[in-house]
């Protein structure tokens, strides 16, 4: 048991973050307990500092919406948070979809769907297609275009404040991930994916790799969710920077060879580190 | 003949209207209209609700009432109705109404007064009341029984309830809610006139020029006759005028040309004023030829307390100090700068301490001078009564002073026809009979007092306050056809036409409604029969009473259709018939009686309410109720003798001496009337409920409904009292009584109109009325003509009655004045419009309605729940600062129909100690947040 | 075969690159064609009754950051947050005054924790002392319309329900009192609204005791006609604000004036021949 815990530490880390902002927010509007209110859109932290969504922000400056300084602070609160710190640490470690997403995935394992896989293929750079055409979108529509569709969004808000249909998108994604394409929100689709990479290609948490401890026997390529993040693996030591990795940890967990760390990127000696 | 739906809406709506203007209908657009409504049946019936009384019709389709129509042809509505009779066809199909009777138990099976309700049958239901009433009577004699009556009892079982209790079980505990609502109004005319009930009638409306509204919100309360009172208005918008008096703004300002907001309790010396302005000022106004005719001077005693347990009765009866401190005015209280001067024709002053010792003697008066009489006016000057009396802080006093002497002109000018209109305000009011006394005061001296036109008229709240309450006498202290039971000649009355032994009435009835709370608290009433209302609802100072039913060793049974508060308080429920599930008749607030057929059967196992009386009455023999017994000051002669002598053995039940007599036997089952419809009480039903002897109910065999009819009427034939015959009114929509040769009675007291004042030949009018017509003559302290008595034949009293403050009033801890009252969309304590989806979800919770300002200076916001509190006890409710009523700054209005807001439970009980009727209108509360 | 095999079109990383580019825009672009076309559809939604102080519908959707902040400032749960399958702009506060109405509470604790704006604070307050408060008598959710067929108080039923109910009550909802000639004694007390003080709020429609209420709210826009600033009311002073602001730009035109006055004139001569 101990065992298992320590192989999924970072499994469950996530879970209880994710779990437990939900859990603050549903407390939070629901019953009074004002630590966290609104939802991952934009929220008030203790009644007083605000937190926004950034991309759903730009969206509405595209849209042309004058914003509000709460929603400007609480974007630039977001963005530094994982511009500096975190990377796209929002997709493994906050977005409730990443549940979702990660279930499917779990049942493609356990049915032996990847061994017998459709060829469907969509390129992991749609991302940032999409991500440009909602920008795009949202001047030529005037409302901010994703957000409009966004199923994360019907996913947070559904299960703080009503879900309604919403869990129809949100099945259609877990049949996607399921049948069509592994990984294929969050690895090829999601914008909001697509925006955190490129948000926090520069942020200092990073996994860090120690070539000289891998045995290449390739457990983290296999449970990676963007697999190319990794190319590194066995070649060379260094951090993993590209802005796609998720800072999930998994690769860490299945590593039996202590080569893989969470650690604090290097900036002044990181051409070193290449 | 096919119809189309257009066709048929045309056609009845047709017949309708030519129904409504009273044209025949062209037989064959008749048979048309009929077979188009085949599938259904039309009847006429009456509005559940208020005292307006207005005509329905029923359509009930296959057992059930399936809609509503005004009646066109009923000349109170046309056909039309309020909010809350457009839904009567709703208010019987609630999804929790109680279907069978409920017993608390234990796991036994037995009685058990902490136990939980379970259904038992209705057999055991007897067997239950049956022993608990043997065992009251054995412990404290008749009096040891009380039973809450109603203003909303069908006449027929008002009239059964009494019978077995009065007759039968000599009890004088019966007493019905009308005491809180109606009362005053009743002592005010009993005093004034010597009998019971309006002069006018509805047609007033029509032909007055003024229309003054004192303590009535007419616009909620009863909203057919506004909606005549604003058609008389938009005829002649410029001459006819309205006024409405009341504590705070409610929706009949919205009409009115004048709005006079006063401080509560003053409406006393709002008509001293008018009064005051009448004698010293307008002399010329006075008709001297109808007061000297018509009219004596009168007064009473003014220290005569406030209808409250005095202080060592209260104490006796564990009341807390906060209460005692009220209790104490009881016994005496100190004399206010505001009222002193008021009161200056006592010879008293401020500080001096006023000893309540007459408050045995409330009710007695005697005839004064009209020199003593405008001698104790004379206080009642502007400057006075306006100072005293401006309710709205927020009102300049010149603004005041100028509305006041606009109302004088409005009420002396010669030309100008007026009605004065009351409801609650006046009546519950701890000086009620005095203020309605007041009405008549300045109505006599301007000969304007039963008139076309011109009148005061108490209006009445409850849809049988008059026709059940009232005119059958189902009051502790009356018998029917405003007969009393502490008149020998009345009880020897009573006795003959009930084929009673002599000496078998009761003398004594002091037991009214509060008075059996307080005797259930202090341990004397050990049984009490909740009928048609609920009592532990609606009375003041709720908390008391509810402890009392619940704590102490008694059996409190509650007959209603909805579980509510009293029934939750109850040991044993009985489920009732409501009003279309039985035979009834109404009467109402212009002495219109109206009848209707059982509609439909009623639900699950209920039964009405005149058959849970007869049932009970056969589990009792002349032998266990007749024998000597004891009651407050004296004892009940044994009359088991006389009634031997009379062909009765000892084993008769009272249901063979009192309901199964040869003359209620003579009514056949197969009368006309009847046919067609149900009639449960007489032939059993479909339902084939399991009846009081544990076999199936198959009828009484006779046509009860007539029968109680028919024996009722028999009171009133040649006392001014006529109704018609059971026949009749189910072919008219109602008359007015005195109905003599046929024809009803629009204005009592004026020969033209009224055969029994054209029989007394004393000119225009004659105020016949027999109570209290021999006075002692005195001054204005006290009789002086010793035992001396001096006959006023035909006339009636014009009282000087002076202002005095209510017993509780704001003060720095209790700083604000409480009334309370109702909405439209609910009636009462809400058990039928509750149930109501559209009236429920219109109105769903009770507010507090306050000031703005006031709500700001307590820091509370729109919306929120605060408390409310008084000496007595709390309840919460949210803050409404606008919307319907607007209150002035120091007054806050709660309705009382929500049981989650309790408001009765703050509610003081002091009553008018003449009446005792109690004053919900005013007591002193402290607002914090919830 | 050979010759076909010389014929193998040789392709450039350059020419792969730019093709590959053109096939992602072509598609992107037909699918925000798609897209764009649903968000038409979705962020049209005429009926939906917003928060106190919502700006103009289509900026309200532009500025909304769905974050439900509002909703949980609600102390009465009027508010929504439009949920799939509710057929109205996603994740946008709404509210259907026939379930819960909105009780205007005079702090209004629904605007301020607007982040965005979209709720604007400053639309609902007003100017006392000096000092800038929040007066939701200002709001305009919407107006209500009175259904004259199926109001009962036009049969002259004494209901008036919704008047009572109003918390602008004689002036939202004013009593107009018309004679009954049917009966010949009895008065209509027939609700009549003002859109110049009524909030939308929607407690009448809550209070209507019609199956289906007999007054609704409807966003105001919709629910309102526009008279145009041409005729002023010469029995009204006050009517004269209209014309503040109004177009100098009066030159008319219908389908008589198509052609100007000399084109006009020097054509058609057929209709003398």
């Amino acid at each position: 048991m101990r065992q298992w815990i320590l192989k999924h530490r970072f499994l469950l880390m996530r879970r209880i973050t994710q779990l437990g902002i939900l859990a603050l927010y549903i407390a939070g509007n629901s019953y009074g307990f004002h630590l966290l209110m609104g939802n991952l859109s934009s929220s008030l932290i203790m009644k007083h500092i605000p937190l926004a969504d950034p991309f759903a922000a730009l969206q509405m400056l595209a849209a042309g919406a004058i914003i509000g300084v709460d929603i400007l602070i609480g974007a630039v609160i977001v963005v530094l948070f994982y511009m500096v710190v975190g990377g796209r640490a929002f997709c493994s470690w906050v977005c409730p979809m990443n549940m979702v997403t990660d279930t499917a995935n779990w049942i493609r394992k356990v049915l032996f769907l990847e061994k017998v896989e459709r060829k469907l293929w969509l390129g992991r750079s749609i991302r940032y297609w999409v991500l440009g055409l909602s920008l795009i979108l949202s001047f030529v529509t005037g409302v901010a275009a994703f957000e409009m569709v966004s199923p994360i969004s019907m996913l947070h808000r559904g299960i703080i404040f009503g879900m309604g249909m919403g869990f129809a998108a949100v099945l259609c994604i877990f049949l996607f991930d399921l049948f069509a394409v592994k990984n294929g929100w969050c690895g090829h689709i999601c914008p909001l994916g697509g925006f955190y990479a490129l948000l926090g290609r520069m942020s200092m948490i990073r996994v860090k790799h120690n070539q000289a401890s891998c045995t290449l026997c390739m457990k983290c390529k296999d449970i990676c969710p963007e697999k190319q993040v990794l190319s590194i693996i066995g070649k060379e030591s260094g951090a993993i920077v590209s802005g796609e990795c998720t800072n999930c940890g998994r690769c860490i967990e299945v590593c039996e060879d202590d080569a893989l760390a969470f650690g604090v990127r290097n900036y002044i000696s990181s051409a070193s580190e290449k | 003949m096919s119809l189309s739906r257009r066709d048929f809406l045309k056609t009845t709506a047709a017949a309708s209207a030519a129904a409504a203007v009273g044209i025949s209908v062209p037989s064959e657009l008749k048979a048309a209209s009929e077979q188009a409504e085949a599938g259904w049946r039309w009847d006429k019936a009456v509005c559940r609700f208020c005292g307006t009384g207005c005509g329905i019709m029923m359509a009930t389709k296959e057992g059930k009432v399936v809609a509503v129509k005004g009646d066109p042809a009923c000349p109170v509505n046309r056909g039309l109705n309020c909010i809350k009779g457009y839904f009567n066809a709703k208010i019987m199909y609630g999804a929790d109404r109680l279907k069978e009777p409920l017993l608390r138990m234990n796991d036994k099976g037995e009685f058990d007064k902490h136990g939980q309700f379970k259904p038992v049958s209705w057999k055991r239901a007897f067997d239950e009341m049956e022993k608990h009433i043997k065992a009251a009577f054995k412990a404290g004699g008749p009096e040891a029984i009380g039973i809450f009556g109603s203003g909303q009892y069908t006449i027929q079982e008002g009239y059964a309830a009494a019978k077995l209790m009065k007759a039968g079980f000599r009890a004088n505990g019966i007493d019905p809610n009308a005491r809180h609502c109606m009362a005053s109004a009743v002592a005010g005319f009993i005093q004034t006139f010597g009998i019971d009930e309006p002069a006018g009638c509805y047609d007033d409306i029509e032909l007055t020029d003024t229309v003054v509204t004192w303590g009535a919100n007419m616009a909620e309360m009863h909203p057919i006759l506004w909606s005549r009172v604003s058609d008389r208005k938009l005829t002649s918008p410029d001459k006819v005028k309205v006024v409405n008096i009341s504590t705070y703004t409610h929706r009949c300002s919205d009409l009115a040309d004048i709005e006079i907001i006063f401080s509560p309790s003053t409406d006393l010396a709002l008509w001293n004023y008018i009064a005051h302005e009448i004698v010293y000022n307008h002399p010329e106004s006075i008709d001297w030829d109808f007061v000297k005719k018509h009219t004596v001077f009168a007064t009473g005693f003014a220290n005569i307390g406030y209808g409250m347990r005095t202080e060592a009765d209260a104490k006796k009866n564990g009341y807390s100090e906060k209460e005692l401190e009220i209790n104490r005015k009881e016994d005496a209280k100190v004399i206010s700068e505001k009222e002193a001067p008021g009161l200056a024709h006592l010879g008293v002053k401020a500080g001096d301490t006023m000893k309540m010792d007459k408050a045995g003697a409330a009710g007695a008066h005697w005839e004064i001078s009209f020199e003593d009489f405008k001698k104790a006016l004379a206080p009642y000057t502007l400057d006075y009564v306006a100072k005293i009396a401006k309710g709205n802080p927020d009102e300049s006093l010149e603004s005041f002073k100028a509305k006041l002497q606009e109302l004088v002109k409005l009420y002396v000018d010669k030309n100008r026809k007026i009605v004065s209109f009351w409801t609650m305000g006046m009546n519950q009011h701890q000086r009620g009979t005095w203020v309605n006394e007041q009405s008549y005061m300045v109505h006599f001296l301007l000969g304007k007092q039963a008139k076309p036109g011109s009148g005061a008229f108490s209006l009445t709240g409850q849809p049988s306050a008059c026709g059940t309450a009232r005119e059958v006498g189902t009051f502790t202290h009356r018998l029917p056809a405003d007969m009393v039971v502490d008149n020998p000649k009345h009880r020897d009355v009573c006795e003959k036409v009930w084929k009673l032994p002599a000496g078998t009435l009761n003398g004594v009835g002091y037991q009214h409604i509060m008075n059996i709370h307080r005797q259930i608290e202090s341990g004397k009433i050990k049984f009490a029969w909740v009928n048609v209302c609920n009592p532990y609802q609606d009375s003041a100072n709720a908390e008391h009473w509810i402890k009392a039913a619940r704590n102490l060793d008694n059996f409190i049974v509650c007959s209603d259709a909805y579980p509510g508060i009293s029934a939750k308080v109850s040991d044993l429920i009985l489920p009732s018939a409501m009003i279309y599930e039985k035979w009834g008749a109404y009467g109402n607030a212009e002495r219109r009686t109206q009848h209707w057929r059982q509609q439909v059967l009623p639900v699950g196992e209920a039964m009405s309410d005149t058959w849970q009386w007869i049932e009970l009455s056969k589990r009792f023999t002349i032998a266990d109720v007749w024998g000597e017994q004891s009651v407050k000051g004296g004892k009940l002669p044994n009359v088991i003798e006389g009634a031997k002598a009379m062909g009765y053995k000892p084993t008769d039940t009272l249901y063979d001496v009192l309901f199964a007599n040869e003359y209620y036997k003579s009514f056949k089952t197969d009368d006309v009337v009847g046919q067609g419809f149900d009639n449960t009480e007489v032939f059993g039903d479909k339902r084939a409920v399991m009846g009081s002897d544990g076999k199936e109910w198959k009828g009484y065999g006779f046509f009860i409904q007539k029968a109680l009819w028919e024996e009722y009427r028999k009171f009133g034939l040649g006392h001014a009292h006529d109704l018609a015959d059971f026949d009749t009114y189910h072919k008219v929509r109602g008359l007015k009584w005195p109905v003599v040769d046929g024809k009803e009675t629009q204005w009592r007291f004026n020969a033209r109109y009224d055969p029994y004042a054209a029989k007394a030949n004393t000119g225009d009018f004659a105020f016949y009325g027999g109570a209290a017509k021999a006075l002692k003559r005195g001054d204005l302290t006290k009789p002086t003509s010793g035992n001396e008595t001096f006959p006023l034949p035909n006339k009636a009293k014009i009282f000087f009655r002076p202002y005095m403050d209510p017993c509780e009033m704001p003060d720095k801890e209790y700083d604000t004045w409480l009334c309370t009252g109702r909405v439209l969309e609910h009636w009462h304590s809400g058990t039928m419009t509750m149930r109501v989806p559209e009236l429920y979800r219109a109105v769903p919770e009770a507010l507090c309605y306050m000031h703005p300002e006031d709500a700001k200076a307590k820091g509370f916001k729109q919306g929120e729940l605060i408390w409310i509190e008084s000496r007595r006890g709390s309840c919460k409710a949210r803050i409404e600062t606008r919307g319907r009523n607007r209150t002035p700054r120091g007054l806050v209005f709660v309705p009382w129909f929500d049981e989650k807001v309790f408001i009765n439970k703050v509610c003081l009980d002091a009553t008018c100690p003449i009446s005792k009727q109690t004053d919900y209108k005013k007591c002193a509360v402290k607002l914090y947040k919830a | 075969m050979s010759n076909l095999e010389s014929k193998k079109i040789v392709i450039s990383q350059r020419r792969k690159f730019l093709s590959l580019m053109a096939q992602s825009i072509g598609l992107s672009a037909l699918g925000g064609m798609v897209w764009s076309g649903y968000l038409d559809e979705a962020k049209a939604a005429p009926l939906i009754l917003r928060p106190p102080g919502a700006r103009a519908e289509s900026e309200f959707i532009r500025m909304c950051i769905k974050c439900g902040q509002c909703v949980s400032a609600c102390p009465y749960d009027t508010l929504h947050l439009a949920k799939p399958g509710d057929q109205k702009p996603l994740g946008t506060p709404f509210f259907i005054p026939r379930e819960i109405p909105c009780y205007m509470c005079t702090d209004i604790p629904c605007v301020p924790v607007c982040p965005t704006g979209a709720l604007d604070k400053k639309s609902v307050s007003s100017l006392s002392e000096g000092v800038e408060t929040l007066d939701i008598m200002k709001a305009r959710m919407g107006l209500a319309v009175v259904d004259t067929e199926s109001c009962i108080a036009f049969w002259g039923i004494q209901c008036d329900a919704c008047y009572r109910a109003c918390p602008v009550m004689d002036s939202a909802i004013k009593l107009e009192y018309r004679r009954n000639e049917r009966t010949g004694k009895h008065a209509f007390l027939i609700p009549i609204v003002s859109s110049e003080t009524c909030t939308g709020c929607g407690l009448c429609e809550r209070a209507c005791v019609t199956e289906k209420a007999a007054i609704h709210v409807l966003p105001l826009d919709l629910a309102k006609g526009s008279i145009g600033g041409h005729y002023i009311k010469g029995w009204d002073k006050a009517d004269e604000k209209r014309l503040e602001g109004i177009s100098t730009d009066v030159t008319t035109h219908t389908k008589r004036s198509e052609k100007s006055a000399t084109d006009y004139l020097n054509s058609g001569e057929e209709m003398f021949k």
